[in-house]
């Protein structure tokens, strides 16, 4: 069936900012989507109020609007907009939940607009999990026992019958958000009464364990005219008990045989049919009982799914292009294969490889949080890599995580073959590694069955590796049949250097003398049926290379690798913005990158991509192969954050060309005294700071400096191990902490830095090219100095800063610049404090804040970036239109205000005993993502962002306000405000006290500490919602346990909450604008036109 | 381990680990890019006198057993395999990869660049090759001229070879709704199971059987199978299949069936570059506009020029009932005035998706007239 020719416009819904559970993965498909209706001539309209996101750049659809998912603002872009049509499956389960609110509000028959890709039965069919059941029965297939409860009576009532243990499941959360596995009765009380709070249906779905189970999952599409296909089969390494997001996967399926496999097929087809998905993509999850092949369905998403870009990437068919083709009408026949340009869309890619995916985790972020996989989605990210072999893949995803200890080794393990079986017996994310140990020391592949009930195949595949690791070691001489062993099965330079007692650069060295480097291959999607037209490559040690020589120049662009705290989608969106200018500008561009989720690695963003680690190792067999085949101007380091940095000394030495800022430019940023030398010679200045490699060092550093002082690693991202003490005594417990994760060391000093209190803090992006400095934009911290800047939340333009300060912190900027000799991106933090201006730190490189900037201000930095670095002058991206020509330090009035809010996942992390984790802000960053908030005044776009967050500020209700004595006088003004726009004020007795002599009424309310049977103190109610806001800054030790009490349980209420009273001044202006009404909406577009006006009119 | 050589006719020479059983092979080098059901390529007739080349790269890991053979042995003349699994791991494993085939003798090579392999294939088209392992083993040019010595699949006549050297009968599953006779070219057992399954009882007949013998029982309905070698070199088989349509028999034919019905109707059959072999192959069946997603194992095919064509051998008009997404070659023949259709594809899949079962029901609709 051709294009329907009733759709002519079409709005988008995208997944919101990236949280655990729903990352850049929907961008990657969101931003297909948008690609392709258009390229079908349909008028594109999109809601996302991520702006980290390729999909918002104004060129991905019509009408952009960076503005909150909720049904009330997506009715006012249908009321404004009028499309013909929603897309909802592209954009997560937000979407999806955001479709059926517009729904459930009449919104779509109002506005008369229909849904594509998927209706509200088939989306109801697939999240009502009874419903999904009694469907699934219906098609003849089977799943395992279930109960549905609504309360704690029915839990238990359920527990009877079906036994212990038994999985816990509520209804419509994403990333198996409140589920968990109940061993017993107490288990059952708690996950079950968390589930019942978490589900917005009130109702948890009990089911017979089917622990320990293999698990697989089909990727589907099926379009109108019935045609179904599977993309892709997915095995879990990991058993059913874990949740598919945290299992190491595997794809292809590989240990079903025939008769099995296509059993799940012809399932899974029954069940797309009887869901009634009509058009686009859908995953299943089945589990099989490994001792009789029993099959039961778990659970399917009617929409494309973390999985399917997994699917995506591991097939080289763009699932979400598809399904936005079918979503118009199109069937599977009538669209052609990217990758051959001659077979269609219709059939089923086979592959001849093995890809492997390994989930990234975070819990050292959340040194509370109980760190046992679960059936609730905890990694913060992926790396996925492609081996001819699993043996191979998965020694690569296991180094592509840039994570200590993560990839396999073989020197010294303290622990015992029983403990480590005891360990594994628990799913960890070190588990893999546990079992490589165990097996390394003499465990039996049996005992290690016994304790995981990993597959036995995949056991022996780690027996296979040590074996390898066992053979180089004992090997006589390091020859070419040797190392050719260990290359076949994935060992890296690394790990054969630690085998044989040398260095990475001895083994490297003599494999190349030896004449041994990869080839790369091709993902072709037929498995070399037809000749593929894509360069999509990855590394093999085999005999022949499918990299095709050309004659155009090129450049490498390394990626950042796996999403983590700290560096996620913000610098895959810097990536992709230099592949797409320096394609334009007639360079061949070449992608190495490992994370699966991103738009990087999706094989139309650049020229060339190699699916490869992140290493050193393999970034530079890269560049060789590609030396071989052409003109290699060089490589681009500073978009890809720290992980792309971290090479850049290592590429310099090997003698590969680095683009932009030189590697020892860099250094200097980072290396304390070098960086001081700089701001001396420009007349700037630092807070008073020195440097430590130990406890004692830093002691005395900190005499002399005074406290409290700021304390964090150098070359880290993400203000990973960074935190602000108050004493000596804080000193000590600081090095016992870090002291496991080995982050200081006589090379990687100890930072510590005086902290400055009630200072301002100032973020600037820009570019310099040698001769010019261009500022992007200057961003004014919402907090106060303190909290990590990818924590707190910025304005753009700054609203306390006058124009004066403003054009120091640009000449400061262009000082540093001159003095690191900066070659494209700079980022620099000010503190402003009694209108001293101090620099906090530079990073030449691209900084989170790179995509925020250019949405709030309409400009492409990253691509004028990766243009300066090319060789281009800033005059001249000005002069060919590239930047417009006033900058981001004369900002005239009138200017949009854009406000970034983080978003945190505290709620994703509990304690061993089942209590959120801390939701305090500090130097440390834990935020996961972002949203943006764009009006013209600030208190609207401060409300605007805190609605795209997840929590929109309440138009009445009541506030609770617990202050730390020295925020008292502060707090005030903004909570008489409060009281006078007839918010409810409860407060703790102090502070109730307090506010009484202001005038303002305020009822006292018993704390967690001072509550007596049967008197409820205030975590009761705030558990019990009659809290609607939460204000609470920390105090000392003493209040301190009470502060996180009431912190966890509004995380768990899912309450808005300040931790600061700068926060909270600022969001008064927002409480009288929510009290106004719905807010307005307009397009990244509009704003775009009205920019112009402000600069020519 | 003993090293192992493939040996291309082109002159293209891999080194690799010995498979299965040493000494030499020769056959014609096809790729086949199922991800599962090795067990059925292995045992499935139609690849007498091939070495096959899996391009996944894992084979083995669920083992081997009785219930998955499509025949009684293994038939393929030579296996690649990048890595065989060490152990099986699946409930139904009876025994392993690497038994099965020193007990069939069959020579393999392992640990060789597959996709090389396959990409000099699919460029040059299929060919003939040799393994040669431990003793077998010897100098490049003598191996090469062993290899280029060999037989061409192009004119091969290999259906004696694999046929059933006797009649015999199955009974039909159920209550008996009529009689089928087939002729068995190298016939795979999950077609029994499927035309036994819906009430058919069975005489299967060796490829030389006449006409009159064929046709003795006044069977409801005749079915040629599967099988190897080129449907060129297949006379007898040809004439017989005309008499079976003259008399009007209802006729279903899968695969070199289809070719001999090809035949039989008039038109030619010619080689493919490298034929298809997979279990994702997208067919368009052309009388609702559905695509099915189909196993194929053919390096062979009928042309028909258009959608529609007259028989030359004066059967009335024949439609092209299902086409190659791919490639558009011809994949199903429907007769529009006698009661005979065939498949160029496998709807018996085993291995492969089951998507194109109806046509079962459709030959049982067809002889229940």
């Amino acid at each position: 069936m051709p294009k329907r020719e009733d759709i002519k416009s079409v709005l988008v819904i995208g997944s919101g900012p990236i949280v655990i559970g729903q990352a850049c993965e929907f961008d990657y498909s969101g931003t297909q989507a948008c690609r392709v209706l258009r390229e079908e001539g349909i008028r594109v309209i999109l809601i996302n109020s991520n702006p980290a996101t390729i999909m918002t750049d104004p060129d991905f659809a019509d009408a952009t609007y960076i503005e909150p998912i909720t049904p009330e603002v997506i009715e006012a872009i249908l009321a404004k907009e009028r499309p013909n049509a929603i897309l909802p499956t592209l954009g997560g389960q937000t979407a999806l939940n955001a479709a059926m609110a517009l729904h459930a509000r009449g919104s779509l028959e109002k506005y008369n607009v229909e849904l594509i890709g998927a209706n509200v039965a088939a989306i109801n069919a697939g999240e009502d999990r009874q419903a999904f059941k009694q469907l699934v029965l219906a098609a003849g297939a089977d799943v395992a026992k279930s109960a549905i409860a609504r309360s704690m009576e029915d839990c238990l009532q359920a527990a009877e019958m079906l036994g212990y243990p038994l999985v816990v499941r509520p209804s419509f959360t994403m990333g198996g958000l409140g589920s968990g596995i109940a061993y017993d009765e107490k288990d059952l009380r708690r996950i079950g009464g968390a589930g019942i709070q978490a589900s917005p249906t009130s109702e948890v779905l009990l089911e017979e364990s089917i622990l320990g189970w293999k698990e697989f999952e089909l990727e589907m599409m099926r379009d109108t005219n019935d045609n179904t296909v599977v993309v892709c089969s997915i095995e879990n390494f990991d058993p059913v008990g874990v949740h598919t997001g945290d299992s190491i996967t595997v794809a292809p399926a590989l240990t079903l045989t025939d008769r099995e496999y296509q059993n799940m097929r012809d399932v899974g087809i029954e069940i797309i049919r009887a869901v009634g998905v009509d058009t686009g993509g859908c995953n299943i999850q089945f589990a099989v009982d490994p001792a009789d092949g029993r099959l039961v369905v778990i659970e399917m998403n009617p929409r494309v799914s973390r999985s399917s870009a997994l699917a995506s990437k591991a097939t080289g068919f763009p699932i979400a292009k598809i399904a936005a083709k079918l979503a118009i009408g199109y069937t599977l026949d009538e669209i052609p294969n990217d990758i051959t340009g001659v077979t269609p869309a219709s059939f089923e890619p086979s592959l001849d490889y093995v890809v492997v995916k390994v989930p990234r985790f975070a819990f050292e972020k959340f040194p509370a949080a109980d760190t046992t996989l679960t059936t609730t989605m905890k990694s913060v990210g992926e790396a996925m890599a492609i081996g001819r072999t699993f043996s191979q893949a998965l020694q690569k995803a296991l180094r592509s995580l840039e994570k200590r200890g993560s990839s396999f080794h073989f020197g010294n393990e303290s622990r015992s073959v029983e403990e480590l079986l005891s360990l594994m017996s628990r799913s960890t994310d070190e588990r893999v590694v546990q079992v490589q140990q165990a097996l390394y020391k003499g465990a039996s592949a049996d005992q290690v069955f016994e304790a995981t009930k990993i597959d036995p195949w995949f056991i022996d595949q780690i027996v296979l590796i040590n074996e390898i690791a066992a053979f180089v070691k004992s090997a006589p001489e390091l020859d070419r049949k040797t190392l050719k062993k260990a290359k076949e099965h994935g060992f890296s330079d690394d790990q054969i250097a630690e085998l044989r007692g040398l260095t990475e650069i001895q083994v490297r060295e003599l494999r190349h003398q030896l004449g041994l480097r990869p080839v790369y291959k091709t993902v072709d999607t037929c498995a070399g049926e037809f000749p593929a037209l894509t360069p999509y490559h990855y590394s093999s040690y085999e005999q022949r290379s499918e990299v095709v020589p050309t004659d155009r120049k090129k450049i490498v662009i390394l990626g950042s690798g796996p999403n983590r705290i700290g560096q996620g989608i913000e610098f895959d969106y810097s990536c992709v913005h230099a592949a797409f200018a320096l394609g334009d500008a007639g360079y061949e561009t070449i992608m190495i990158n490992c994370n699966p989720e991103t738009v990087s690695t999706d094989y139309d963003t650049s020229d060339r991509l190699y699916f490869e680690p992140l290493t050193l190792e393999d970034v530079l067999e890269v560049i060789h192969a590609e030396s071989q085949s052409g003109e290699l101007l060089g490589v681009i380091v500073q978009l890809g954050g720290q992980t792309a940095l971290g090479l850049a000394k290592g590429l310099e030495a090997a003698g590969v060309p680095i683009l932009g800022t030189t590697p020892e430019n860099i250094d200097r940023a980072e290396e304390r005294g070098q960086f001081q030398e700089i701001l001396n010679a420009a007349g700037l200045r630092a807070p008073a700071n020195g440097m430590a490699t130990n406890l004692d060092e830093a002691v005395t550093a900190a005499q002399r400096i005074g406290y409290p002082v700021l304390v964090r690693p150098s070359f880290v991202l993400g203000g990973r191990g960074m935190e602000i003490v108050y004493d000596e005594a804080g000193l000590d417990g600081y090095f016992e902490r870090i002291a496991q994760h080995a982050l200081v060391d006589p090379e990687h000093p100890l930072l510590v830095d005086r902290f400055l209190d009630d200072a301002i803090e100032i973020d600037i992006d820009a570019i310099y090219d040698g001769q010019q400095l261009y500022v992007g934009g200057i961003m004014e911290h919402i907090e106060e100095a303190g909290i990590h800047s990818g924590d707190s939340s910025c304005t753009l333009p700054p609203i306390t800063l006058s124009d004066s300060q403003i054009h120091r912190v640009a000449e400061a900027t262009e000082r540093i610049a001159k003095g690191l000799n900066v070659r494209g991106l700079l980022n620099v933090q000010f503190a402003l404090a009694a209108d001293v201006l101090y620099v906090l730190e530079a990073n030449p490189r691209a900084s989170r804040t790179v995509p925020f900037v250019s949405k709030a201000l309409g400009i492409t930095l990253a691509k004028a970036a990766a243009l300066v670095m090319a060789g281009t002058t800033i005059a001249e991206i000005v002069g060919a239109g590239g930047l417009p020509s006033v900058d981001g330090k004369d900002l005239p009035a009138g200017t949009p205000i854009s406000v970034k809010e983080a978003v945190l996942p505290f709620k994703r992390f509990a304690t061993s005993d089942g209590r959120f984790v801390d939701s305090l802000l500090g130097p440390e960053m834990r935020s996961t993502g972002e949203v943006m908030g764009i009006d013209s005044d600030f208190p609207t776009a401060f409300a605007k962002s805190q609605a795209a967050a997840g929590s929109a500020l309440p138009i009445s209700g009541t506030v609770f306000v617990s202050v730390a004595d020295r925020d008292k006088p502060q707090a005030l003004l903004p909570v008489r405000r409060l009281a006078q726009l007839g918010y409810r004020i409860l407060a703790t007795s102090g502070t109730a006290k307090l506010l009484a002599r202001h005038g303002i009424k305020a009822e006292a309310v018993v704390k967690h500490s001072e509550a007596t049977s049967g008197v409820r103190s205030i975590v009761d109610m705030i558990t019990d919602n009659e809290v609607d806001v939460v204000v609470n800054t920390p105090s000392g030790a003493n209040a301190r346990v009470d502060g996180y009490e009431i912190r966890a349980a509004t995380t768990a209420a899912d309450k808005p909450i300040f931790t600061t009273v700068a926060q909270l001044s600022a969001a008064i202006g927002s409480f009288e604008v929510v009290r106004e009404g719905a807010f307005r909406v307009k397009s990244l577009q509009e704003h775009a036109l009205d920019r112009k006006n402000l600069i020519h009119g | 381990m003993h090293e192992a050589f493939l040996v291309m006719e082109n002159g293209e020479i891999f080194e690799g680990e010995s498979l299965g059983t040493l000494g030499k092979t020769l056959g014609e080098l096809v790729f086949s890019t199922g991800m599962t059901g090795y067990q059925e390529t292995l045992t499935d007739p139609s690849y007498a006198g091939q070495i096959v080349l899996q391009t996944a790269p894992h084979i083995g890991i669920v083992g081997m057993n009785q219930r998955d053979e499509e025949s009684d042995r293994i038939w393929v003349a030579g296996y690649i395999v990048k890595e065989p699994s060490r152990i099986s791991s699946n409930f139904r494993a009876e025994t392993t990869l690497e038994f099965e085939l020193e007990k069939s003798g069959v020579v393999g090579i392992s640990n060789v660049d597959t996709r090389a392999i396959t990409l000099i294939i699919r460029n040059a088209g299929a060919m003939r090759a040799g393994i040669f392992s431990g003793p077998a083993v010897s100098s490049e040019a003598q191996m090469l001229a062993e290899v280029r010595e060999a037989p061409e699949m192009k004119g091969r006549q290999l259906s004696n070879l694999v046929t059933t050297p006797n009649k015999y009968s199955i009974p039909a599953t159920g209550p008996k709704l009529g009689t089928v006779a087939i002729l068995d070219l190298g016939i795979k057992r999950s077609t029994l199971e499927h035309l036994s399954q819906r009430g058919l009882e069975i005489s299967v007949y060796p490829a030389s059987v006449s006409a009159d013998e064929l046709l003795s029982n006044s069977p409801n309905g005749v079915f040629f199978s599967n099988g190897p070698g080129d449907p060129q070199a297949s006379d007898g088989q040809v004439a017989l299949l005309q008499d079976v349509l003259r008399a009007g028999t209802p006729f279903f034919g899968i695969c070199f069936g289809n070719q001999l019905l090809g035949r039989a109707l008039g038109f030619e059959t010619y080689k493919l570059p490298f034929g298809h072999r997979g279990i994702n192959q997208p067919v368009l069946r052309r009388d609702n506009q559905r695509v099915e997603v189909t196993a194929h194992n053919h390096g062979f095919a009928v042309r028909v020029d258009g959608d529609e064509a007259l028989s030359p051998a004066g059967f009335g008009r024949v439609a092209v009932s299902h086409r190659a997404l791919n490639d558009q070659v011809v994949e199903g023949l429907q007769c529009l005035d006698i009661p005979a259709f065939a498949v160029q594809y496998h709807p018996e899949a085993a291995a492969g998706p089951h998507d194109s079962h109806h046509l079962f029901d459709k030959f049982i609709n067809m002889i229940k007239g």
